[in-house]
């Protein structure tokens, strides 16, 4: 299966990766997938002053559709407040990067990571967690 | 050196220009079908099937008469499988096979079960060799085929088949193999193995796509399959169908420079392949699939912990290798082969099949090491579950969202 020219840059030249504190109440992480499964994503997002996104960094184990998305998630990030983040969804990822259907849990575990690490940052700084739909798969 | 390189020899070789040669005419001049008795197109095209049966039962240490030509080995792994359940139904109804089977077999014995029969599916040690005491608290009076691989095409593990014969013998049974991966590569002989049905592929030893047999003994015990396509009663009645004439030259001539070359190609697949797993597992955490000493000379499985292999086969994209990776498959769900030797799912997930060839040089191995260490530190850089690792956090105490 040839991979999009858009997987293809995200995978060669993975945009923000690395860590934050997650001991930070400025951030939030989320872990999201399996390692049974075959992938696992870690993103964390860092929140500013009016509860915008100042940075975004992720780790992922996964095929090169999971780096993708994961890569894509965090550039979206960057300057939305939390709230707009939140309305990211994962078919918006699978447009952008013209991900095959078997790969559409890939963005949706990237859906589910941006939203883990907002309710953890939520979670840490005295809001209430958002009830999120059934996950997905 | 031609970038990319192809470690992908488990999977199918590339044809040998000589065997190409030997079938150009077969398919031109010498076009006629072997079984027009007739005229001398007939005969020139009988007389190339029959060279070829000599060449193919040569390489096994058969007679010519026990070749039944087919079109492949997931036909003739079909023909052995139903055809003795047919044939040997009023002797019992019990097959015994191992989990580690190609699909071939696997769904054969499936569709036998289907049909009433009954089929024990071994499991294997960690090693991915059978435990031959399990085998034979499987046998019972019942059972009327044993059928076991030869060497894995996934790990390349060489089972113990002449202990494996023997048991089936002992309890009244015969013995099949799928020795598609063996075949041409090490020294396989029906007789001194014990084998009474035994498939081959001609494009796994360099020969053409679409062309394999089936061996079938004739003596000692004279070993009957029932036809499982009907028509003209071609391959003494076992296999109806107009024979692949230039196919089946180019079977026999790869067999043949299989039989003249084997040794020395044993002997520089396995320091090539030695080089290179050497070079591998010098990575951290990088582990052998399977047993190490009893194993085909060309293949190598390692699993790179803490990185996914399609990801990873991404990132070494001027290797064509495989891996145990759901990614790679229809199902989603990681290599059958290495979950039954009790990899976890992670490592059956994180594993590279690299499958040698007799075009494989030195250089391109060497390259190939380069390119495969390269790719698995920078998908580590990639890896949360590597900077886990590396934090000293045990994976096994999270609770992981199962998705």
């Amino acid at each position: 299966m040839a991979y999009s020219d858009k997987v293809i840059d995200h995978y060669t030249n993975p945009r923000n990766v690395g860590t934050l504190d997650k001991s930070s109440h400025k951030v939030g992480t989320g872990l999201v997938g399996a390692p049974e499964c075959g992938d696992v994503m870690r993103l964390q997002i860092e929140v500013g002053d009016d509860n915008i996104i100042t940075d975004a960094k992720f780790k992922t184990f996964g095929c090169g559709s999971a780096i993708a998305s994961s890569s894509l998630a965090t550039e979206w990030l960057k300057g939305k407040t939390i709230d707009d983040a939140m309305k990211i969804d994962n078919m918006d990822i699978v447009e952008e990067l013209a991900l095959p259907p078997v790969k559409i849990h890939c963005s949706v575990l990237a859906e589910d990571a941006i939203k883990a690490a907002i309710n953890d940052f939520r979670v840490k700084n005295g809001m209430e967690a958002i009830e999120l739909e059934k996950s997905h798969h | 050196m031609n970038i990319p390189i192809y470690l992908d020899n488990n999977a199918t070789t590339p044809m040998d220009p000589r065997v190409l040669e030997a079938m150009i005419p077969y398919f031109t001049s010498k076009f006629g079908n072997a079984a027009s008795r007739n005229h001398p197109f007939g005969w020139v095209a009988e007389e190339g099937v029959d060279y070829a049966r000599e060449q193919v039962a040569k390489l096994i240490g058969a007679s010519e008469k026990e070749i039944i030509f087919t079109s492949g080995a997931t036909e003739s792994d079909n023909l052995a499988i139903k055809g003795v359940f047919e044939m040997y139904k009023e002797k019992g109804n019990h097959i015994v096979t191992t989990v580690t089977e190609h699909k071939a077999v696997l769904d054969a014995c499936k569709h036998v079960e289907k049909l009433g029969g009954r089929v024990t599916y071994l499991p294997v040690k960690e090693d991915g060799l059978v435990d031959l005491a399990v085998l034979e608290a499987a046998m019972t009076n019942e059972t009327i085929l044993v059928s076991i691989m030869y060497g894995n095409n996934e790990i390349g593990v060489i089972q113990p088949i002449k202990e494996i014969s023997a048991i089936a013998h002992k309890y009244g049974a015969l013995f099949m193999t799928d020795a598609v991966q063996a075949v041409g590569k090490i020294p396989v002989d029906v007789n001194k193995d014990g084998i009474d049905l035994l498939a081959l592929s001609a494009h796994k030893f360099y020969g053409p796509k679409g062309v394999g047999a089936l061996y079938v003994r004739r003596k000692g015990p004279r070993v009957k399959v029932t036809a499982q396509m009907d028509g003209g009663g071609h391959e003494r009645g076992m296999r109806s169908g107009t024979l692949n004439v230039p196919g089946i030259v180019g079977l026999g001539k790869a067999a043949e420079l299989c039989m003249l070359e084997m040794e020395s190609e044993a002997k520089r697949l396995s320091a090539l392949r030695d080089k290179l797993q050497n070079g591998l597992t010098v990575l951290e955490e990088s582990y052998v699939n399977g047993n190490v000493d009893h194993r085909l000379p060309h293949v190598a499985n390692i699993s790179f912990k803490y990185v996914e292999g399609e990801g990873l086969m991404m990132a070494m994209k001027d290797l064509a290798v495989s891996s145990g990776s759901a990614c790679t498959s229809a199902s989603l769900e990681p290599s059958y082969v290495l979950k039954s030797l009790g990899l976890s799912d992670d490592l059956a997930h994180s594993s590279i099949r690299f499958g040698l060839g007799r075009f494989t040089t030195e250089e391109e191995v060497d390259y190939a090491i380069e390119v495969t260490k390269k790719a698995v530190t920078h998908l580590r850089d990639l890896s949360p579950l590597w900077e886990m690792f590396k934090e000293g956090i045990d994976l096994d105490s999270i609770e992981w969202a199962e998705h």
